[in-house]
């Protein structure tokens, strides 16, 4: 039956991706909920907590507020939490009683952001869908932020003549340079993978400008006009990546560079849209291994995994599934596949069917976090899968 | 902007002396902060209590990850079910049928039947409001082998009458069936961890050759189920009360509550009640026996000195902080320590409980110095930062002080840690000697959920 989950876990939730994605930008986050949020993603899903201070909190909304629709006290709290901390910017965060109460996130942004004069955003997320939805809408709600900061940039310049720039307001750049899109340690930990990636492209002789969002500052992300070419490393950075190009016309290309290695998977999502062109899980019964996991992560290392080594993986792209979606897809495969996937998915894997692990962050949040593996750098982890499907 | 963030003046509306510190909630409310210190249980820990049950959750995403995860990290993967509740459920007011359907699936799926299901709803249920005989009837109607009770997970109430703490420890015995009473039989209730044997409650009932059940001992479910004869409930942690109270109205027994406290008075007075109690199981012929037993007790209070004064010995005027999630009672814990010479600086809390209150007004007069610390103020957020700036060495009893003074000199206990009576005392002071003494990985034993209930280790 969809909706039900008898023996697996559940994927992080929109709202705790739009609290990643900003984890590291200074800004006020209010996940508008009564208590649980906040532990939950800070416990589960947020591996930069302990570290690395940053402005989460919860409103911890109550029975009462919720009933007479009482937006005033969570607009007091965050206005008063704003005039001390000082943040740059305050993100309000919907879940999924504040969905279920018609909470308007949009216009209380604009009630704070009059008051405390900070720039404030309102995420309609609900609680009922996975990270990747709320990741996408931070990083497109910074997408909006760099080009009302390039406008104002770009009025200040024509008045002042003080730098060139394109028709589109996008200032002239020297050299290749290039943007990263979707970092989040939901589905890339802090293993040292957002550094690996970055490596790759400046060992080739690419400007990183900035990276969506892990090692940039806010400041880095509003100049992400430099760029001449936007990388998309997850499905987080897709929306972002195409209304970045439909309105500073910056393209992108969408792969990690897995094992060191040019990969190139921008031809499954559709280039102004971003959606997808592929089923998340299809038949397998051709396939030497499945790969069980987010989209661009897991069709990157298929690519890899093919030219290294001629292997045919498929993919489950697992983060919207059900659980029967997912057990249906494993179930068609041959019955001594290789299931390159989470411990966590372990009971979907019967018979004489192996597991290679791949742990994921936004899956098993920090259980298996010392098993994660950085794909780009780490060639043994990339061996030891080549050498199971062999086998 | 962020440099801000350093500096000491953010905490100081997180901070507050005892003597300005109202009652019961010494902190305006506001936006809330919640700190990587995780070893209190939650609900899922506790329902896992009953044995060989299933726990079914009923909610959105967002409120199953953190629930599901749990359950994963206490490896007990096997036992909990998941249906996910979403946008087009709302919109079609279907959540009851979802409910009913999904829970049968899960069930028609698990390899093995349990006897019992825990149903866990949310508060979408709530705000929606589902009819919960419609659902649980119709589950009880079509699995008449299991036993279903519900449970919740709606935080949003958590201001309306019970807290989802109470109710937990509440629903945990509903599943208790009347059954035939054994004079002799008593239940030690509501508690996460089992209550310490060389305490004073333990061996009183065991020297009266009493019966005792205690839920964190129950292997099978029929164990379990022995617990509905007992005669007398005693419960002593105050979220306990209301399933307490709940027992006796549904089985007949008696329950008795007895404060988790580390006041000499107050624990006699509790060990004199239970006595009283148990007169009824000996008759009067234990009266003299009670009475003994009793006396010894006093005994006890020397003891207890004796472990004050060595420890005072050890630690000397090292600074100590206590929070909550150390016992139910961290200002009785305070007190004594004061009065004892100790050098106590502050107490992390974020309200009073209403047990609290003779403790707060002692302090408040006799240490009006002594700082009370916010955990959720949004400026605790800063806390632990400020504090790698600290040379101090502290002492900290709890995990949250622990967190927030950065120290790895603490007493790993949570939730009275089983303890109660002059062993609570006697015994939490030999932690502290050993916390002072013995440098703990406070980062990571602070970051495991539900301590003591197995945890694997993480990541």
């Amino acid at each position: 039956m969809k909706q039900t989950s008898g023996f697996i876990s559940t994927y992080s939730a929109d709202a705790f991706g739009v609290c990643s994605a900003l984890y590291e930008l200074g800004g006020l986050v209010v996940m508008h909920d009564a208590s649980g949020c906040n532990s939950t993603y800070t416990t589960h899903d947020e591996p930069r907590w302990y570290d690395m201070d940053s402005m989460v909190y919860i409103s911890g909304l109550t029975e009462i507020e919720a009933i007479m629709g009482d937006d005033g006290r969570l607009i007091d709290d965050i206005t008063n939490a704003a005039t001390e901390l000082h943040p740059k910017f305050i993100a309000i965060v919907g879940t999924t009683i504040p969905a279920m109460t018609g909470f308007d996130a949009d216009a209380t942004a604009r009630v704070v952001e009059n008051r405390t004069g900070i720039p404030t955003f309102g995420f309609k997320t609900t609680g009922m869908r996975s990270y990747i939805h709320g990741a996408s809408e931070a990083f497109c709600t910074l997408a909006e932020l760099v080009k009302t900061a390039n406008n104002t940039k770009q009025a200040k310049n024509t008045n002042e003549q003080t730098e060139k720039s394109d028709e589109n307001g996008k200032p002239d750049v020297v050299g290749e340079t290039i943007n990263i899109l979707g970092l989040t340690p939901l589905d890339f930990s802090v293993n040292g993978s957002d550094k690996a990636i970055k490596a790759y492209y400046e060992d080739r002789g690419v400007k990183v400008i900035s990276s969506w969002a892990m090692g940039s500052t806010l400041e880095e992300i509003q100049g992400a006009l430099r760029a001449t070419e936007n990388i998309v490393v997850s499905e987080t950075g897709i929306k972002a990546a195409a209304y970045m190009k439909e309105h500073f016309g910056i393209p992108f290309k969408v792969g990690i560079p897995v094992g060191g290695m040019d990969i190139d998977i921008t031809s499954l999502f559709d280039d102004t849209t971003g959606e997808r062109h592929f089923e998340s899980v299809r038949d397998y019964e051709d396939c030497d291994a499945v790969i069980v996991g987010e989209a661009v992560s897991s069709y990157s290392l298929t690519e890899y995994l093919k030219r290294a080594a001629g292997l045919n993986v498929g993919v489950i792209a697992s983060t919207d599934l059900d659980e029967d979606e997912i057990a249906r897809g494993l179930s068609s495969t041959k019955t001594d596949c290789v299931i390159i996937a989470d411990p966590l998915f372990k009971p979907l894997v019967k018979g004489e069917r192996k597991l290679m692990r791949l742990p994921h962050e936004a899956f098993s949040g920090r259980i298996f976090r010392k098993e994660i593996p950085d794909l780009i750098s780490d060639l043994d982890f990339l061996k030891d899968i080549i050498t199971v499907i062999r086998k | 902007m962020l440099k801000k963030l350093g500096d000491n003046d953010i905490l100081k509306n997180a901070v507050v002396k005892m003597a300005d510190a109202g009652f019961p909630t010494p902190f305006a409310g506001g936006l809330e902060y919640s700190s990587p210190a995780r070893g209190t249980w939650n609900i899922v820990h506790t329902g896992m209590l009953v044995p060989e049950a299933h726990e079914i959750f009923v909610c959105a995403a967002s409120c199953l990850r953190g629930v599901v995860l749990t359950a994963a990290e206490m490896n007990a993967m096997d036992r909990f079910s998941t249906v996910e509740v979403r946008e087009n459920n709302l919109l079609e007011g279907n959540l009851e049928e979802l409910l009913i359907d999904g829970v049968s699936d899960i069930i028609e799926k698990l390899p093995k039947r349990p006897p019992a299901v825990l149903v866990y709803t949310s508060c979408v249920h709530h705000f929606t409001g589902c009819d919960w005989n419609v659902m649980f009837s119709a589950l009880r109607e079509r699995f008449p082998d299991i036993d279903f009770t519900d449970c919740y997970m709606n935080p949003t109430l958590r201001k309306s009458g019970l807290t989802p703490d109470q109710i937990m420890r509440r629903q945990l015995y509903s599943l208790l069936k009347p059954c035939t009473i054994n004079a002799k039989a008593v239940a030690i209730i509501g508690n996460d961890l089992p209550t310490d044997t060389d305490s004073e409650l333990y061996t009183m009932l065991t020297d009266l050759g009493l019966i005792i059940h205690e839920i964190t001992s129950c292997k099978t479910y029929a164990e379990y189920q022995k617990m509905a004869e007992s005669s007398l409930y005693i419960s002593y942690y105050p979220s306990a009360k209301a399933g307490g109270d709940y027992l006796a109205k549904k089985l007949g027994g008696k329950h008795i509550y007895l404060p988790y406290s580390w006041d000499y008075d107050e624990i006699q007075a509790s060990l004199e009640t239970l006595g009283k109690e148990c007169e009824e199981f000996t008759g009067e012929t234990g009266k003299e026996r009670i009475k003994g037993i009793l006396a010894g007790f006093e005994q006890r209070k020397a003891e207890c000195e004796k472990a004050f004064k060595e420890t005072l010995e050890v630690v000397g005027d090292t600074a100590i902080a206590i929070d909550y999630t150390f016992c139910p009672r961290p200002t009785s814990v305070a007190k004594m320590l004061l009065t004892h010479g100790f050098n106590v600086q502050r107490i992390y809390l974020d309200s009073f409980t209403g047990e609290e209150k003779d403790d707060y007004e002692f302090l408040k007069g006799n240490y009006p110095e002594l700082e009370l610390y916010a955990t959720v103020d949004v400026r605790s957020r800063f806390m632990a930062t400020q504090s790698k700036k600290n040379e101090e060495k502290w002492l900290a009893v709890g995990q949250k002080a622990a967190y927030f003074l950065g120290t790895d000199y603490f007493v790993n206990v949570i939730e009275g840690g089983g303890m109660f009576g002059y062993e609570a005392v006697i015994d939490g002071l030999k932690l502290m000697r050993e916390a002072y003494t013995e440098k703990k990985d406070m980062r990571s034993l602070v970051q495991i959920k539900g301590m003591g209930c197995g945890s694997c280790s993480l990541g």
